[in-house]
């Protein structure tokens, strides 16, 4: 009976501060415990709620973890070929001029087999937003060395740690695409903390309204944890994303209103 | 009657996309079609019809466009060349997975690899077979002449939203390189948003506040929901097949022999076939217009009241296995074909027919 007392109390509007937006569709995620991909969703979906473009709004999800999205996402959505989705959402934003377009990739989406359709998306100067969840390494596939994947830092297809003579060097996608006059807004952002949380909401808000004015491709990288593939605990992995990540994949604007931003040098 | 004009095969793809109301094109360079591209650029079909025209980074960023425009229930095309419908296989795949419509024309080049430019019809299995991965087929037309070119388009986008099917137009280069006179269509109008929201409900193009979200995918990673997938889009090759099949017969009535030709290759045949009668020759020609659905049992019917079976085509021997198993055992079936470029001449067509057919 108490119980009931105090559930009726809580939902009087009055007295709600928070609640989950009706855009995430109700039913457990697909993710780890304490993976970033289910934040990242949220924000998104926060946005679209809080603009009220919803209906106006079409989106494309990866192959990766997060291909299971438009499950989650309570808005219209296409699943793309792994790596294609910035090909999709080109050719959704031409023929659907007045929707808002945005893909969600993984680094090996975007960063890998997806390259040229990334590079190309942005040097078009598509009006769409792309978010961008770099963790690092391959996910859904089982922990594989990403394009991303730090120097020295082990997976399953580099057990003894990235040896960057044989399999290449970390790809920074984001500051390469932020060199195209096709891309107007460049950001790197995470959603480990509530501080980084709400500072990737504002990124994706701006992001948004800037596709309705057309102003070119916006571009959200958000460096985030894989536990998982990481073999960490979900605490160990944002400490050690903290540690490790965000000196290689500083956080912060990269590029705003179309003029790159002079960045610290990084290590 | 539509207006006269003489024109390339190519550029009767173009202009018929844009008369049918198409609402995007989306493809890359290479020869013997890029005038597809060319025309339409030429021709600013953003300003006739607002239809959108863009040369993508390559034929997989073309065909997973095509795939974006056909989930939000907009008409799309795409064209290429051997080289480059291989490089689109993924994309087709997942087309027919996700049940979505779109029209992909291939004027075949000879191969295998960079092969040459010139004209083939080596890409028939790659085109009725399926292609790319899993069980699936497209619906593919064959045209043999400019005019067929233009009234195959406006065909394949009807079938594309009826069937919800990647539909595959499947030339050569000869065709799309030559020139004749060609009925053109009447415009047809572009469907409105508000048209293409009604038409498709399946589509994903913003959900309103009225109905649950829409998601395109060929994603299920249930195995019975899989098999569920796999046995509807069984049934709709099915109702394809009862529904869909076209041919044409020249001259079959009195034929003691018979040629079995698609494309180019029944265009050919047709003088031979007059060669071949002029010689006392007796043959008809059978040519399939749709290649998958095959006519099976149309084939049968003529095959079987011959003494011998002629398929000729542009490569080393791909239909004659489909005309075998509609045909069967009892007539004596043979194939003849030039391959990597070279376009076989109607008296070596007719020089085959009586080596391998009436004297062999
Ligand atoms: C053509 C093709 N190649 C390979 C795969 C297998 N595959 C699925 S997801 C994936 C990697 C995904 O990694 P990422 O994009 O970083 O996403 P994450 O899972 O880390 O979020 C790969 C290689 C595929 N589905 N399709
Ligand atoms: S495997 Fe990694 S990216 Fe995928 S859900 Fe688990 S923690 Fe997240
Ligand atoms: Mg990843």
């Amino acid at each position: 009976m108490e119980e009931q007392f105090a559930k009726t109390e809580i939902r009087k509007p009055e007295n709600i501060v928070y609640k989950k937006t009706d855009l995430m569709v109700d039913r457990p995620l697909s993710y780890c415990p304490g993976c970033g991909h289910g934040t990242a969703h949220r924000m998104l979906m926060e946005v679209l709620e809080e603009m009220d473009i919803a209906d106006k709004t079409i989106g494309v999800s990866p192959v990766g973890c997060s291909v299971l999205a438009y499950d989650f996402l309570n808005i219209d959505m296409l699943g793309a070929a792994h790596g294609r989705a910035p090909a999709l959402a080109t050719a959704i934003k031409r023929l659907w001029p007045n929707h808002f377009v945005f893909t969600y990739q993984g680094d090996g989406d975007l960063a890998a087999i997806g390259t040229a359709e990334t590079i190309h998306a942005c040097n078009r100067g598509e009006n769409i937003t792309i978010i961008f969840i770099n963790n690092g390494i391959y996910g859904m596939t089982g922990g594989q060395m990403a394009p991303t994947t730090l120097p020295g830092m082990r997976s399953s297809t580099s057990p003894y740690g990235r040896d960057v003579a044989t399999m290449g060097h970390p790809l920074k996608i984001t500051e390469l695409i932020s060199h195209l006059p096709g891309v107007y807004y460049v950001t790197r952002q995470a959603v480990h903390t509530p501080n980084h949380v709400r500072k990737t909401k504002k990124a994706i808000r701006k992001a948004l309204e800037l596709q309705k004015e057309n102003k070119g491709l916006c571009f959200i990288e958000i460096v985030s944890n894989c536990n998982s593939g990481w073999k960490m605990t979900p605490v160990q992995s944002n400490k050690w994303m903290e540690e490790n990540m965000f000196p290689f994949y500083q956080l912060g604007d990269i590029k705003v209103d179309g003029k790159l931003i002079e960045l610290p040098k990084t290590s | 009657m539509g207006e006269l004009r003489l024109m390339k095969g190519n550029e009767a793809i173009a202009e018929a996309a844009i008369r049918a109301g198409c609402d995007g094109y989306f493809g890359y360079p290479i020869t013997p079609q890029s005038e597809v591209m060319e025309y339409l650029m030429a021709e600013k079909p953003f300003e006739r019809t607002g239809m959108v025209v863009l040369q993508a980074e390559s034929e997989t960023a073309s065909i997973n466009m095509l795939y974006g425009g056909a989930g939000t229930g907009k008409m799309v095309l795409t064209s290429s060349s051997s080289p480059g419908i291989s490089l689109m296989q993924e994309g087709i795949s997942y087309l027919a997975g996700a049940e979505l419509p779109a029209v992909i024309v291939n004027i075949v080049r000879g191969g295998p690899g960079l092969g040459t430019i010139q004209p083939s019809q080596a890409d028939y299995f790659q085109a009725v077979k399926g292609g790319g991965h899993g069980d699936y087929h497209s619906l593919v037309y064959a045209p043999a002449s400019v005019q067929e070119m233009c009234d195959h388009v406006k065909l394949a986008f009807d079938k594309a939203f009826e069937y919800r099917t990647p539909v595959m137009i499947l030339s050569d280069g000869a065709i799309g390189q030559m020139m004749e006179k060609v009925v053109l269509f009447d415009q047809v109008p572009r469907r409105t948003d508000e048209e293409i929201i009604k038409q498709c409900p399946w589509a994903s193009n913003g959900r309103p506040k009225t109905r649950n979200h829409n998601i395109i995918t060929s994603l299920d990673l249930d195995p019975a929901g899989q098999e569920r997938v796999n046995l509807k889009l069984q049934a709709k090759y099915r109702e394809m097949e009862k529904n869909e099949v076209m041919y044409e017969e020249i001259m079959c009535e009195d034929a003691d022999y018979l040629f079995v030709a698609f494309g180019l290759s029944a265009r050919i045949c047709q003088k031979s076939t007059d060669l071949a009668r002029a010689k006392g020759i007796k043959v008809g020609l059978f040519r399939p217009i749709t290649l998958f659905p095959f006519p099976a049992i149309q084939v049968s019917n003529v095959g079987n009241r011959v003494k011998g079976i002629l398929v000729v085509e542009m490569n080393a021997g791909q239909m004659i296995e489909d005309v075998k198993l509609s045909v069967g055992c009892k007539v004596k079936i043979e194939h003849f074909g030039r391959f990597g470029g070279i376009i076989p001449s109607p008296d070596e067509v007719v020089k085959a027919l009586e080596q391998k057919i009436i004297g062999g």
